[in-house]
């Protein structure tokens, strides 16, 4: 991995957004993401946790562009995309494209699945002619397993799964290298999610691409991501190998949120001591100070409600943002065996 | 990367081979909506009726032996008589009464289609505008409204007649420019909450311009409120058209509205009553009918509300 | 243990304007009291309509069939007059939008009085303080804060809490929860099934946990149903269904699931999609998505049978049950 180029460098991210509380009123300003460093390696995936709120799907989103942020850096191959002038940008969508969550609500209801999955290239690839783009929707179709005859089709004719497979399509057909995947399975069925999951892991390889993936459910990023960066009100509390993050936890909210997955296996489920968090993640407008998880943190000291743990570096490049990381020995019923 | 591993061309003979490929066509929304219209007996009854009401004045006067202007100085004031070719009577001026109804009704059709059309283009340009991007744009261009909204329409109609003159098409176009407000609110709200849609957001991710973004995906997607909204803006620029030819304000003699007609005929109800039976059938099913259209537009485009 | 609910070959049908929609068919279950039975399936097998029915709660165009005793009563013969005795009071249901169950109108402890001075005959002041000590077993901090709030000010968690508790305050001998968790972050879905495990422990309460997510059932599941195409397919012992599941759809169910402790490099899903209920398949429903199928399958309709050990399924293949190797 270490001869891997850096893809995407974050540096520094930060968004705000203001809400309006009235008309004479200061409006309120809500930090969504701070602090925000990591880096994303060609061809690997990365997982995104964290639970509603947590600033999961605005980080999607600024990297994308599609918001913009505050302070910070985003750099795509040493290039800050924050920077670029607005028709560059507009270029460099081939590379970055992204899959919502809710598949057919991002999907134009006015639309046919050809023009759906074509749009992309009617602005990023002008020069193709209406044969050539249609040539490409249908290749596309086929890599994402929908059949040509679905190419006239309307978007309310298709199945939550199918509907989420022109997504795909539509992201894959500028031939990007990156993708954000916002949620892609929460709103499928059980076995409709395995199908999707299967056919990210296919594309994956097939494309090499590299993934974003942001997910509420622990399970699925576990079984798709190569690292995993767990957020807590828009900072990063742990970023660390996927096996590492399941096996060894460092910060109590990761080991809380492990504990906290339902785990398909009686026995297994039963056996469990869950570390039950208490109570409800506080308001992003007016957060803890210090630590902002220590309300709800069972190892919380006074002092971690006066200073901010730094993101640490420790062994093999896991980052950690706790004060007593060190000290707090991770009991058995935390780690999960197979 | 095009063009050089000869890809493209690999492409477009694959692209060729499945043109011949039979991929059924899907139905569109709008095909759906149709469908549910056609099942809703009153509308699809009102479209009949309204289609007969166009025919009849824009060809009805060819089949007639008597113009709208034309004076019959043997017929004044007369009651139906189909030996002279008056179907419908003669007004005080000895002038064919189904020629007037059948020119009144054009003028209204026409005042009212032109008045729409343009408070409809205005209005959702105007109106997804404002609400695609929001913030301080929208504040300005939603004040403006606003005021317009304040200022008395009827000061604006005069200040119309004296630059249109007599030109009540012209008028209307004017009016047309006035009716747009509630239509750019209406537009303006929908945008806001289609622009909070993911598939926005996926243009966006694809590199759509913010034009194309309204154009392309905005406004295509507001069709069943604006179509709605137009049905109920007919019979308000008919009534409107009404209320200024009988001030004198709108359509002059010898052309005739069928709002015009009913001013003349309601005060003498009593000794004619073919003058006043005869206009007001006409706008009464008219109205009548754009009420079920719209109506059943509503219901078709909407299906979710019932 | 006593059988606290009988469902006896109930079926649900949908009129739409020119067809007939059969969204459940042959449903036969019973409830014990203080168990928990968890309804497994995905959207459109029928699984929630079920239990509308069952609480009279169906769409207009819906009408049930068979029979549903809770004792000697049959739910389904009653009219809505008569089912607002035991609606609410014996049987209670939650859903997993709390909003829509919610007025938001209205604070928190008049819609939890209300339900006590209207079944109960509680007066308005000890009303008020029995929903206050609800609100405080159904674990919300500072309840008599919460209890002046109103349902907007509370979160996703809190609002379910609170339906909980305005279902409980009848000490309801079911209650039926629809997808109580989906909406809920994992580390609040974890509160809640403790939750639930209270409540049958506690108050002997039978619950229903209508689901998609086998991780929730596993926790939680003394037996479990697992619904498919409007019918049962697989019913039985909650470990039984998950170590050696019988009916190769539970099976592909498992193996659609990722788990957090074993990373698969792929999962086996289930091929296909679900059918409609308009246009179900001949023959077994799930014959054109099964790994198992042969001839029979596609003309005939397995019915669901005993096979021994308690448990029941709905399907020819008497084969062992396994694609290669099982994880």
């Amino acid at each position: 991995m270490a001869h891997t180029t850096t893809l995407l460098e974050i540096k520094d991210l930060k968004k705000t957004f203001s809400i309006a509380t009235g008309l004479f009123a200061r409006p309120l300003t809500l930090t969504a993401l701070e602090d925000i460093n990591f880096t994303i390696r060609q061809g690997e995936t990365l997982g995104i946790v964290g639970e509603s709120g947590c600033g999961k799907s605005t980080l999607g989103r600024c990297i994308l562009q599609l918001l913009t942020p505050d302070e910070g850096q985003v750099l795509w191959l040493g290039q800050d995309l924050t920077k670029l002038p607005a028709e560059e940008m507009r270029q460099r969508r081939q590379d970055l494209q992204i899959i919502f969550q809710d598949p057919l609500a991002s999907l134009n209801p006015r639309m046919t699945v050809g023009e759906i999955i074509a749009d992309p290239l009617r602005t990023l690839r002008p020069e193709l002619n209406k044969t050539e783009r249609r040539a490409r929707v249908l290749k596309t179709m086929e890599s994402v397993g929908l059949l040509p005859e679905m190419i006239n089709r309307y978007p309310h004719e298709f199945s939550g799964g199918q509907a989420q497979r022109i997504g795909i399509a539509r992201a894959l057909i500028t031939e990007p290298k990156l993708i954000v995947c916002d949620e892609p399975v929460s709103a499928l069925d059980v076995s409709i999610q395995a199908q999707i999951l299967n056919l990210l892991a296919e594309l994956k390889d097939e494309f090499g691409l590299t993934l974003i993936f942001i997910s509420h459910n622990l399970s699925v990023v576990r079984h798709v991501s190569d690292r995993i960066l767990v957020l807590y009100l828009g900072r990063i509390v742990e970023l660390a190998s996927g096996d590492e993050i399941y096996e060894d936890p460092k910060h109590p909210y990761t080991r809380a949120l492990l504990t906290a997955v339902p785990i398909p296996d009686p026995k297994l489920a039963r056996l469990r001591n869950i570390d039950a968090l208490k109570g409800e993640i506080p308001s992003p407008i007016n957060p803890p100070s210090g630590c902002t998880f220590r309300t709800r943190c069972r190892f919380a000291k006074p002092y971690c409600a006066e200073k901010r743990p730094p993101l640490e570096i420790i062994e093999n490049g896991r980052l950690v943002a706790c004060h007593r990381w060190r000290e707090i020995d991770v009991p058995a019923e935390a780690v999960l065996n197979g | 990367m095009a063009g050089i591993t000869g890809k493209d061309a690999v492409l477009t003979e694959y692209a060729h081979r499945l043109e011949t490929l039979d991929a059924p066509k899907g139905r569109s929304l709008t095909q759906d909506a149709v469908r549910r219209l056609v099942r809703n007996k009153a509308a699809v009854l009102s479209v009949f009726v309204v289609g007969f009401i166009i025919i009849f004045a824009f060809a009805g006067p060819y089949f007639l032996p008597w113009t709208y202007d034309k004076i019959d100085w043997s017929g004044i004031r007369k009651p139906p008589n189909f030996e002279a070719g008056h179907y419908a009577g003669t007004d005080q001026n000895g002038r064919d009464m189904l020629a007037r109804i059948m020119q009144g009704t054009q003028m209204s059709l026409i005042v009212a289609g032109v008045a729409t059309l343009v408070s409809v283009i205005i209005g959702v340009i105007y109106g997804a505008v404002a609400g695609y991007f929001g913030g301080r744009v929208d504040a300005v261009m939603m004040r403006f409204v606003d005021i317009m909204y304040a200022l008395p329409y009827i000061l604006f109609v005069i200040i119309l007649v004296v630059i249109f003159g007599r030109n009540p098409v012209l008028l209307f176009v004017g009016i047309g420019f006035l009716e747009w407000l509630t239509m750019a609110r209406i537009v303006r709200g929908q945008t806001m909450s289609i622009k909070q849609r993911e598939f926005v957001e996926a243009a966006k991710a694809g590199g759509a311009k913010p034009w194309t973004i309204i154009f392309r995906h905005i406004v295509p997607n507001l069709t069943g409120p604006v179509v709605i909204y137009a049905t109920l803006t007919v019979p308000e620029i008919i009534l409107t058209e009404s209320f200024l030819s009988y001030l004198g304000l709108g359509v002059q003699e010898p052309q005739t509205s069928l709002g015009t007609l009913i001013s003349f005929g309601a005060p003498v109800a009593e000794t004619l009553p073919w003058m006043l039976i005869g206009p007001a059938v006409v706008l009464v099913s008219l109205l009548l009918c754009l009420t079920y259209i719209g109506d059943g537009l509503r219901d078709a485009l909407d299906p979710k509300d019932r | 243990m006593t059988e606290v609910l009988k469902v006896e070959d109930m079926s649900v049908t949908f009129e739409l304007h020119d067809s007939e929609v059969q969204a459940v068919r042959e449903m036969n279950f019973s409830l014990s009291e203080g168990e928990t039975l968890a309804v497994v399936g995905e959207s459109g097998s029928g699984k929630s309509q079920a239990f509308l029915a069952i609480m009279g709660l169906l769409a207009k165009n819906g009408r049930a069939g068979g029979r549903v005793m809770m004792g000697d009563v049959d739910l389904l013969a009653l009219d809505s007059r008569q089912l607002d005795r035991y609606r609410g009071k014996d049987i209670a249901m939650i859903f997993q939008d709390p909003m829509t169950s919610l007025n938001p109108t209205l604070k928190v402890k008049t819609q939890l009085s209300e339900v006590l001075v209207k079944h109960r005959g509680f007066n308005q002041q000890d009303a008020v303080t029995t929903s206050i000590e609800m609100l405080e077993r159904v674990g919300i901090p500072e309840p008599v804060k919460r209890a002046n709030a109103y349902p907007h000010e509370l979160s996703g968690g809190m609002r379910q809490r609170v339906m909980i508790a305005m279902a409980l305050l009848c000490q309801p001998k079911i209650l039926i929860a629809d997808e109580p968790t989906t909406a809920l972050d994992v580390t609040v879905q974890a509160q809640m099934l403790d939750l639930f495990k209270s409540l049958t422990e506690d108050f002997g309460t039978s619950l229903v946990l209508i689901t998609h997510d086998l991780g929730v059932v596993a926790g939680v599941a003394d037996r479990m149903m697992v619904m498919y195409g409007g019918r049962v397919v697989e019913k039985g012992v909650t470990d039984d269904l998950f170590y050696d599941p019988r009916h190769p759809y539970t099976l592909g169910l498992l193996h659609s699931t990722p788990h957090i402790a074993k990373r698969a490099v792929r999962l086996d899903p289930i091929q296909g999609l679900p059918p409609s209920l308009e246009n179900l398949p001949k023959g077994c429903a799930f014959h054109p998505r099964c790994a198992f199928a042969f001839d029979r399958c596609l003309v005939e309709r397995p019915p669901l049978r005993d096979v021994g050990d308690g448990r029941q399924k709905a399907c020819f293949y008497e084969g062992p049950l396994a694609y290669g190797e099982v994880a």
